[in-house]
């Protein structure tokens, strides 16, 4: 009876906090980057800033929807919520509208809704729902690649539609997987091979495939009877093979625009004239986010006093680059604020779902955190330039109604899940 | 441990993206300047240049309109080329040579296409104007130097160079700055300060509005117009005199320390180095064998020859090793030790002060020389004390002028010597420096001055060009008189000296009517190092003087290079520029007539020539040919009857 007269004290009021903050941080920056000089009309729907007031308004409505249904509703209608939205995403083959080259809109009336930021909820959904089955065994080879399945699912749905940026955020279910015990070598040949890749692109493929020998070769020599030498001299085939495939297929099969990125990020290129070539086109955005955060200093401008912000001279800044705002007109201080915010919220989810006595709030907890976490990292490293250039948002910072949505209903379906863990037994 | 996989993952990207903000906004950047931000675009307004008058007001130099041609690259739509060229007189090749750099520099922004039309092109172009999209003419202010003379003194400008640009963080890149004489010296007043304009703009470089409203816009400071000391009559007939030939002349007011004319030969017109042909023309003035860069009048470092007699008559009265009256008994020169220094007077001659200046005796000088160095008996003592009293007339040492360029010069003392006698010294050691040669070295302007402290009987004032700025007084520097260490009764016999040179001495053949004029005569042995052996040149002409002997109203030093004996060139142009300057014209024609007629050009050309040469008496003087003679006379015309 203690719950129901604390009724607005069971949900977690660090996470909502941390939510609101972000959210409204968020705001006076998309403020920032998207007013364009005289009088601020906060309600101007002509601009974002005023578009982005009215979906954050519209957020607590939902919110108080989402914390009015019953806990159970989720677990429940979790295979149904996945089945809707994968039809949703299979729905824009036909009626999709084409923004930037990624046909993942639908437009009703004025209004655009994007599919694929709400297909990341039910993926975590459907996941925690599956796992969390007395009938699955991570450990056993069928369940995995059913798990699978439900993730790829969508991946590849997005991949589809041109969004290659979402399609690698269904990679934070590893974290998810990993977690429930999915086996160990996974983790090792997951980690190898991103090692091995990347090895292979910088220093030829050669290089790479010696390094992945003598790692293989000594892992095999210190743990005979864990790692037999057939399974020793199979890695090593296969790293060799992996070695010199990941040259070839950045050549052959990756579009070039792409393997300019990677390019330019693993610092492939060396003619000046095709760097600077490279700066003025597609790299343009982060040369010039870079300088943007750069210029900001340890205090920065200054709210609305960013003179790269005002001159618009970061395209696309009040969404994928809204950091690079934060970074000139707050400067560290601020851009360290931002960076601690993200981590808070990252681990109060994490902490709360290691609470979870159910294991689908456990498992949807820990998609909720992963989700967010590749975000994070995939967003702010590129605004940064230390990850290639992958366009997507940053969570309830960047402007954009569907994806504040999608991260509203993904974090505020999990404090209704963590509110209700006193009746899960 | 599997939980950890995700919560090490978080912290390890928190630390991460930290560390690279801590690399990007605190250790790789730099302090925050508004005018590195390239987000800025800064407008400045340039002020106009202040004005430059003569002493009597006349104007010397303003500012005219100049016309460019600007082009931005990417408006430009295709053109009839060929009439497009014929209007700017370029051809096609130059047309394409300079549109592609334009582009490479940005196909957005406005370069410079053509600089410096005439006013005729412009009138012609802006008609047609309209037909040439992406083109457009800009004006700018430019000097003009409205009479073609005192390139020496009044200088140029030209634009700032990096060194300047680390040196002033006021001139930005294309600002105009002056480079030489008065527009160097007085860059600051004449320029004023330029106001700027902070505009916001965005990533295709458009204009969006005002930085912060304007908050930081500062409005231009006009450049105010100064008044210079130079007399420009007497400055042009100056430079007219010294046409053909080298060196330098400096007059000036005694009473007030202002230069009344500042002639460096050779010169050239100062408006060659304004507009298009500027550097053109800059690289074939620098590269000139005779210098004309080079401001003989300030930085010529020669020496003094006989005027220095003077400084040594003076020096020896107030260290009362001599008196006027006593006499020294020349022998058709002065022996000392088993040396022998000639003299012109005949053996016998007795000189006392007046008839030694008269005549400049060496061997009169050089006795009152030692008379001064071994006065306690220790010529080393004795020289610091000559050494003193010569620098109180400010020879040896920078002037402290307000003029841009200048040299020390030289007055030895004791301890410039050491390296050459460390340890015993007499004062024959120096007997050179008794007649003004031998480490005495001086400029013309520093010669000029002291006789101008002469002529003031004992101070001067810093020579300056500078007579008048708006609203600002002078600084005391030119305004204070500066004392010499010789007493003002020390000074009437060797003006009487002086007084008879042009009476009946070395300079009686220059005497003008109704002007009492003090002079002394200088002839200076010189040599230069050709194909590294030493070769004697023909002497150079020097003379200094004074006027009126009472109430003196000029100051003047002369040196003509290669001029031989001192009244021959130097003694001429000297007399006739005291009688312009007291009379305003000239009755000794006959002077006039001679040094415009000859000319030491042969005599410059001989060590460049590779032919053994012969100096002095045995030289013959050249006469200028008639074309020159006519162009002589009309500028001569036109400096009577402007």
């Amino acid at each position: 009876m203690v719950r129901e007269t604390n009724k607005y004290f069971k949900f977690d009021w660090t996470t909502i906090i941390l939510f609101f903050l972000l959210v409204g941080f968020g705001w006076l920056n998309i403020l920032s980057a998207s007013h364009t000089g005289g009088d601020i009309d906060y309600f101007d729907l002509s601009h974002s800033y005023g578009k982005q007031l009215v979906f954050i308004f519209l957020t607590f409505v939902l919110i108080i929807l989402l914390l009015g249904i019953d806990a159970k509703f989720y677990e429940r209608f979790s295979s149904i919520i996945y089945l809707v939205s994968m039809l949703s995403l299979v729905g824009l083959f036909i009626f999709g509208k084409n923004v930037n080259g990624a046909t993942s809109w639908y437009a009703i009336g004025g209004m655009t809704l994007q599919p694929s930021e709400f297909a990341k909820t039910a993926t975590a959904l459907a996941v925690a729902k599956h796992i969390s089955d007395l009938n699955t065994n991570i450990n056993s080879f069928k369940d995995q690649i059913q798990t699978f399945i439900i993730i790829i699912i969508p991946a590849i749905l997005v991949l589809l539609q041109n969004d290659t940026g979402s399609t690698i955020v269904y990679g934070a279910f590893f974290f998810v997987l990993y977690r429930e015990g999915l086996p160990k070598y996974y983790l090792s040949i997951g980690i190898s091979v991103i090692i091995l890749s990347v090895l292979a692109l910088k220093f030829g493929a050669l290089t790479a495939s010696i390094i992945g020998s003598i790692l293989i070769l000594g892992y095999h020599f210190k743990n005979r009877k864990k790692f037999s030498l057939f399974q020793a001299l199979f890695a090593l085939l296969l790293s060799i093979g992996l070695s010199f495939g990941v040259k070839f297929f950045y050549q052959n099969v990756i579009p070039p625009h792409q393997q300019d990125r990677i390019s330019l990020w693993l610092r492939l290129e060396k003619d000046p004239v095709k760097l600077q070539q490279m700066k003025k086109t597609f790299a343009y955005n982060l040369n010039e986010s870079e300088k943007a955060i750069s210029s900001g200093g340890f205090t920065g401008k200054g709210f609305m006093e960013g003179t790269r912000t005002t001159g618009k001279f970061v395209p696309e800044q009040h969404t994928d680059y809204i950091f690079s705002t934060v970074g000139e007109e707050w400067g560290f201080l601020g851009c360290s604020f931002v960076v601690i915010l993200f981590i808070l919220l990252l681990l109060r989810i994490l902490h709360l779902a290691e609470l979870q006595k159910s294991q689908f709030s456990r498992v949807y907890g820990y998609g909720v955190a992963s989700i967010i976490f590749i975000h994070f990292l995939i967003n702010i490293g590129m605004v940064m330039g230390l990850i290639p250039t992958i366009g997507i948002p940053l969570p309830l910072f960047s402007y954009g109604g569907s994806g504040l949505w999608a991260f509203t209903i993904l974090i505020f379906i999990f404090i209704k899940l963590d509110s209700n863990r006193i009746n899960e037994w | 441990m599997r939980q950890l996989l995700l919560f090490a993952s978080i912290i390890f990207v928190g630390l991460l993206f930290l560390s690279r903000l801590f690399y990007l906004q605190i250790y790789t950047s730099n302090e925050y300047d508004l005018f590195d931000d390239n987000a800025i675009r800064k407008v400045y307004d340039y002020p106009k240049r202040g004005f430059i008058y003569d002493r009597n007001g006349k104007l010397l130099v303003a500012n005219q309109p100049s016309y460019d041609v600007m082009v931005i690259p990417r408006e430009v739509e295709p053109l009839d080329t060929l009439e497009f060229c014929s209007l700017l007189k370029i051809d096609k090749e130059q047309f394409i040579k300079t549109y592609n750099k334009a582009r490479r520099y940005s196909p957005r922004l406005a370069s410079v296409f053509l600089s410096h039309l005439s006013k005729e092109d412009y009138a012609a172009l802006q008609e047609k104007m309209r037909k040439f999209k992406g083109f457009y003419i800009q004006k700018r202010s430019l000097r003009h130097y409205q009479r073609n003379i005192g390139a020496n003194v009044l200088g140029d400008i030209g634009e700032v160079n990096t060194s300047d640009l680390k040196r002033d963080l006021y001139y930005r890149m294309g600002d105009l700055k002056g480079k030489q004489g008065v527009e160097a010296s007085y860059e600051k007043i004449l320029r004023g300060v330029k106001g700027i304009k902070f505009i916001q703009k965005d990533r295709f470089n458009r204009n969006i509005g005002p930085y912060k409203e304007g908050k930081f816009d500062t409005i231009p400071e006009q450049g105010k117009d100064i008044t210079i000391t130079i007399d420009s009559k007497l400055q042009e007939y100056g430079e007219l005199l010294m046409q053909n030939k080298r060196g330098g002349v400096i007059a000036i007011e005694p009473s007030s320390g202002e230069i009344l004319a500042m002639v460096a030969a050779p010169t050239y017109d100062p408006n060659i180095l304004v507009g298009r042909e500027r550097s053109k023309n800059f690289t074939k003035l620098f590269n000139d064998s005779a210098k004309p860069l080079f401001n003989r009048s300030l930085q010529g470092v020669y020496e003094p020859g006989s005027p220095f007699k003077l400084m040594n008559a003076l020096i020896g009265l107030q260290e009362g090793v001599i008196t006027p009256n006593e006499t020294v008994t020349c022998y058709a020169g002065y022996k000392y030790g088993n040396r022998f220094m000639k003299c012109h007077c005949y053996i016998g001659k007795r000189n006392n002060m007046v008839s030694g200046i008269q005549e400049s005796c060496n061997a009169y000088f050089a006795t009152t020389y030692r008379k001064i160095l071994d006065k306690d008996g220790n010529a080393s003592t004795g020289i610091d004390t000559w050494s003193k009293h010569a620098k109180s007339f400010g020879l040896g040492d920078f002037l402290n002028n307000d003029l841009f360029v200048g040299q020390k010069g030289r007055i030895p003392n004791r301890a410039y010597y050491k390296h050459i006698y460390p340890k015993t010294f007499y004062s024959t050691y120096t007997i050179s420096n008794a007649i003004g040669q031998g480490e005495v070295a001086t400029t013309p302007i520093q010669l000029a001055n002291m006789v101008a402290a002469i002529a003031n009987r004992g101070y001067y004032y810093t020579p300056h060009i500078i007579k008048s700025i708006e609203n600002k007084t002078l600084p005391e520097n030119f305004t204070k008189a500066k004392y010499t260490t010789i007493d003002k009764v020390h000074f009437e016999p060797v003006i009487e000296g002086m007084l008879q040179v042009y009476k009946k001495g070395t300079a009686a053949s220059l005497q003008v009517k109704d002007i009492e004029i003090c002079g002394k005569t200088g002839t200076v042995q010189n040599s230069t190092i050709i194909d590294s052996v030493k070769t004697d040149l023909t002497d150079h002409s020097i003379f200094v003087a004074f006027a009126p002997k009472n109430d003196p109203k000029i100051a003047i030093a002369v040196f003509v290079e290669n001029g031989y004996w001192g009244s021959r060139f130097a003694g001429k142009i000297a007399s006739l520029m005291i009688e312009k300057h007291i009379k305003g014209e000239i009755t000794r024609k006959d002077l006039e007539e001679w040094i415009l007629k000859h000319s030491l050009e042969d005599e410059y050309a001989k060590p460049y020539s590779g032919k053994p040469f012969k100096i002095n008496k045995q030289t013959r003087l050249q006469l200028i040919n008639d074309s020159e003679y006519k162009r002589l006379k009309r500028r001569l015309k036109k400096i009577q009857n402007p």
